[in-house]
Order: C-alpha cells, then sequence, then structure tokens
C-alpha cells in the first residue's frame, strides 16, 4: 500500500548543528496491517508517522503511495486528545466532515455511529473537559474514524493515560481493528503495548533515526496479557531493542 | 457572609472614618482637604449636573470602546492572513500606543471640528492597541497539533480563521477589552482636558477644571469619586460581559 524509500529528514540547525531526525528509511507498509513503530524517544518514529500523514515531506527519499491518500482518507491521533475544548463530543467528531463541506444533518448519523464504536454513546453533547482523559481519547479516536479512512495513523496516544485506562483503551483499539480492517501504523515507546496490539513491531533506533530489526507478532485475534506468547514476545523484543541500543552506542 | 467578603468594605469605612475625623480635629479647611461628608454634600448639591457629566463623558467612553474593539478585531484579522497587512499595520499601531495622548490630543482637537468626534479620537487612540495586541496574539495562539489537524483534513484558511483560530482568540480579544475599557475612561478625561472649554464641555474632567478654577474643592472630589466608580463599574461589567459570553460558548453544544 505503501513503500518508504530511503527516506532522510534533517531539522534546521540548532545550538549542537542540524538534527539528523532520520536516515535512510525504507519501509513497505501493507493494507490492513497494524505495524508498531517501536523506540525510544527521540528516534525519529514521530517524523516518520508525521511524513507519512504528508504533515512534513522527507528532505531525501520518496513514499511511494499505491494510491495517494485524499484528505480523510488518512486518520491522525495525537499523544494529546487534541479536541476543540469549545465544542462538543459530536461536535469535535463532525469537524473533518464539516472541514469537507459535509452538512450537519447528513453527517449526524456517522457522528453518533462514530461515537458509538468507541463506547460513547449518550455522551454525544459532553464537553471535552466534563470527560476524562480517556473517554477524550476515545473522541479523538472516534473523529479519526469518523472519515471511514484507509490508514489510521497514531501517535503515542495512549502514552498519557493511566495504565487501567491504556489497556482498556489497546483492548478495544484492537477490537476496532478487526472490525474495520484499516490499516494501523502506530507509534510507541512501550514495548508492552506494541506486543499486544501489533502485527508487526518495527524497531527504531536514535541518532540518527534508522529502521532497527523487525518482529512479526505470532498473536492473532484473541489475545490476552498473560498468554506465554505474549509474555515471549515481550521478552524477544526486549532483547532485541536492548541489542539495538549496544550496537547502536558502540 | 465569610471575613474576606467583609474585609475590603470594613476596610473601606474604617479609612473614611479616619479620614473625616481627622480633617475634623485637625481643622483642615475643605478647599485643602475636605472630608466625605462634605464631599457627598457637594455631590448632593448638583446631583443632575455631575451625572450628566458623567454620562456625556461615558458616551464618549463607550463610544471609543466599540470603535477600537472592531477597529482592533479587523485589524487583527487582517494582520493574521496577511503578512503584508501585518508588516504594514504593526508599527503604525505601535506609533500609537507609545506617542502619550496628552501629545496629540491639542492636535486632533484642532484637526477635528465636532468636539464629540475628537474626544472619541483621542480615546480611541488610547483604547485600541490593547484589543488589537491581545487578538494578534490569540489568533496566533491556536494548538500546533490542532492546526496540522486543520491541515491533515484539508481545511481551507478561512476554515481554519473561523472554526479554529478566531474561536481560540475569543478570550484574548476579552481580556484586552477589559483593559481597553479602563483605557477608554482615561482617553476620554485627558482629552476632555486638552480641549478644556474650548471642547464639548459637558464631560467630567470639565467639571474637575471647574470646580478647580472656582475653588470648590469639595465638587471637585465629588467628580473624581464618580469617575474612579465609573472605571470599576466598566473593569468588572466587562468582566461580567466576558464571563457570561465564555459560559455560553461552552453551554452551546452543536446539534451534530
Amino acid at each position: 500500500m505503501l513503500s518508504i524509500e530511503q527516506v532522510g529528514r534533517r531539522f534546521a540547525p540548532g545550538k549542537a548543528g542540524a538534527t539528523e531526525a532520520l536516515r535512510d528509511v525504507s519501509l513497505r507498509i501493507v493494507r490492513g496491517d497494524f505495524v508498531a513503530l517501536l523506540g525510544p524517544s527521540g528516534c525519529g518514529k514521530s517524523t516518520l508517522l508525521r511524513l507519512i500523514a504528508g504533515l512534513d515531506q522527507p528532505d531525501s527519499g520518496r513514499l511511494v503511495w499505491d494510491q495517494a491518500p485524499a484528505p480523510g482518507e488518512i486518520g491522525f491521533v495525537f499523544q494529546d486528545s487534541t479536541l476543540l475544548p469549545w465544542a462538543s463530543a459530536a461536535e469535535n467528531v463532525f469537524l473533518p466532515l464539516r472541514l469537507r463541506g459535509v452538512a450537519r444533518a447528513t453527517a449526524k448519523n456517522d457522528v453518533w455511529a462514530a461515537l458509538a464504536r468507541v463506547g460513547l454513546a449518550g455522551f454525544e453533547q459532553a464537553l471535552p473537559r466534563e470527560l476524562s482523559g480517556g473517554m477524550r481519547m476515545r473522541v479523538s479516536i472516534a473523529r479519526a474514524l469518523v472519515t471511514r479512512p484507509r490508514v489510521l495513523l497514531m501517535d503515542e496516544p495512549f502514552a498519557a493515560l493511566d495504565e487501567f485506562t491504556r489497556h482498556r483503551l489497546q483492548a478495544d483499539l484492537l477490537a476496532l481493528w478487526l472490525e474495520l480492517g484499516c490499516t494501523v501504523v502506530f507509534v510507541t515507546h512501550s514495548i508492552y503495548e506494541a506486543a499486544f496490539l501489533a502485527r508487526r513491531v518495527v524497531m527504531m533506533t536514535p541518532r540518527p533515526g534508522q529502521i532497527g530489526q523487525e518482529i512479526r507478532s505470532p498473536l492473532w485475534a484473541e489475545r490476552t496479557r498473560v498468554d506465554p506468547a505474549y509474555t515471549a514476545l515481550v521478552a524477544e523484543i526486549g532483547a532485541a531493542m536492548d541489542a539495538a541500543m549496544v550496537a547502536a552506542d558502540a | 457572609m465569610s471575613i474576606e467578603r467583609i474585609a475590603p468594605i470594613s476596610f473601606g469605612i474604617l479609612a473614611l472614618l479616619g479620614w473625616e475625623f481627622s480633617v475634623q480635629w485637625a481643622e483642615i479647611p475643605p478647599y485643602l482637604l475636605p472630608g466625605p461628608l462634605a464631599v457627598m454634600a457637594a455631590f448632593w448639591a448638583d446631583p443632575a449636573g455631575l451625572l450628566g457629566s458623567l454620562l456625556s463623558t461615558l458616551a464618549v467612553t463607550f463610544t471609543a470602546l466599540a470603535v477600537s474593539a472592531l477597529l482592533g478585531g479587523v485589524l487583527a484579522l487582517a494582520t493574521s492572513v496577511s503578512r503584508l497587512a501585518l508588516a504594514a499595520i504593526e508599527p503604525w499601531a505601535v506609533v500609537l500606543q507609545v506617542t502619550p495622548i496628552i501629545a496629540i490630543a491639542p492636535l486632533v482637537i484642532i484637526w477635528v471640528n465636532d468636539p464629540f468626534i475628537s474626544l472619541v479620537v483621542c480615546a480611541t487612540i488610547v483604547a485600541f492597541f490593547p484589543i488589537y495586541a491581545n487578538t494578534v496574539a490569540g489568533l496566533a495562539a491556536a494548538p500546533a497539533e490542532l492546526s496540522d489537524l486543520f491541515r491533515l483534513y484539508g481545511a481551507g484558511p478561512v476554515q481554519s480563521l473561523w472554526l479554529l483560530r478566531v474561536p481560540v482568540a475569543l478570550p484574548f480579544f476579552l481580556a484586552g477589552l477589559r483593559i481597553s475599557g479602563g483605557l477608554a475612561l482615561v482617553g476620554a478625561v485627558v482629552a476632555e482636558f486638552v480641549a478644556g472649554s474650548g471642547g464639548f464641555a459637558s464631560g467630567l474632567a470639565y467639571r474637575i477644571m471647574e470646580a478647580g478654577y472656582r475653588l470648590q474643592i469639595p465638587r471637585m472630589f465629588a467628580a473624581l469619586v464618580l469617575l474612579s466608580l465609573a472605571g470599576i463599574a466598566i473593569n468588572l461589567g466587562l468582566g461580567v460581559v466576558a464571563r457570561v459570553l465564555m459560559r455560553r460558548r461552552g453551554a452551546a453544544r452543536g446539534e451534530a
């Protein structure tokens, strides 16, 4: 679906000279996959996600889509829920459709359905400040899903939530992905999160950001955190990550 | 009523009592420092005249505030949309801000024939900047991630402006309006002072000057008290307007 070919990205020189956020990054993402980009802070994983979203352009290399995405075909979920604080949950979910010129009345069913799908039926009229952090993130996910995107890009969406909420949202996201069948690229710095969610875990190393080892998950649909296969996967990713960091430091 | 609520009132009453007693005890003549009772007596001697003057000053103040809000808002929108407009307008806004109104007022009063309009122009010059500067800051204050979101969904510049930047700027604008409310009053009074009897000859500043010339010091104080009460009322009133607007925005829940 998307082929990332030898992409590089540098940022304007700061005090420590130009920062090379990405160097020679190549990655193929196939349709319907769930890819986790896993790495420590500053390894360029968010930069890569912004490149895929088209919010930023590479300095070298290129991104080749089988079919170039139109606005609305890419859903983006930020680390913060980034809701309009003055607008209700429904208004926030309506926003992507509104920006496309869809009338409020026409959009209503889709908006309410998107909110119901993330478990927020009955909270349509609630303002963001009246919702908990986890519920705000659900609104944000509903907003990303309302345009029925082909690709869902998520930038550490659950990093700021408490452990219990995070576990629930991870399970719900997995169910949504199975139901909707869209492609998900999920940026995280949590080994557990990557192991639990992804089918492909792509590891990245910092300074400059590069793609490292890739691990395919043996887990399928029904998975639990007590599954020995999950525990083994966590250990495998952890060991690979350690080895990559040692190699990067050497 | 909590002790904190009573404290400022009690303190004010104590201070007034202290003032009255000191004036009586030291036998200070009223043309040097009138006591609060003498000031109140001066007000009651001619309430219609003083209140009429207050209304005249307030008319100038609110007209200037309305013009400032409109001009500041519109120019801030223009500068946020076009870099050219920003480059063209910004330095002149600063020039207006840093030039003392007392120095420009005589010119304005000479140039503008209508005394009411000349006073409004002076007060507007003083009141304009906080609204303009705050709104410009507010229009640029949308979080980067929300701007990214709008870009991702292909929002046009007009959509970004009305659906994101203007709503983000609203509380900034209202804060500017509150600052400008007090400044518009100050501007109106300064302009009245400069205009003197050659101007509108009906505002509170004119009453203060007139009372000063006639050594009616208690009346001068009464006019001063009215002015500061008006300033306080404008500040509180605009604070209430801001709170109500912000609460209504929070309550304005869409139908979608």
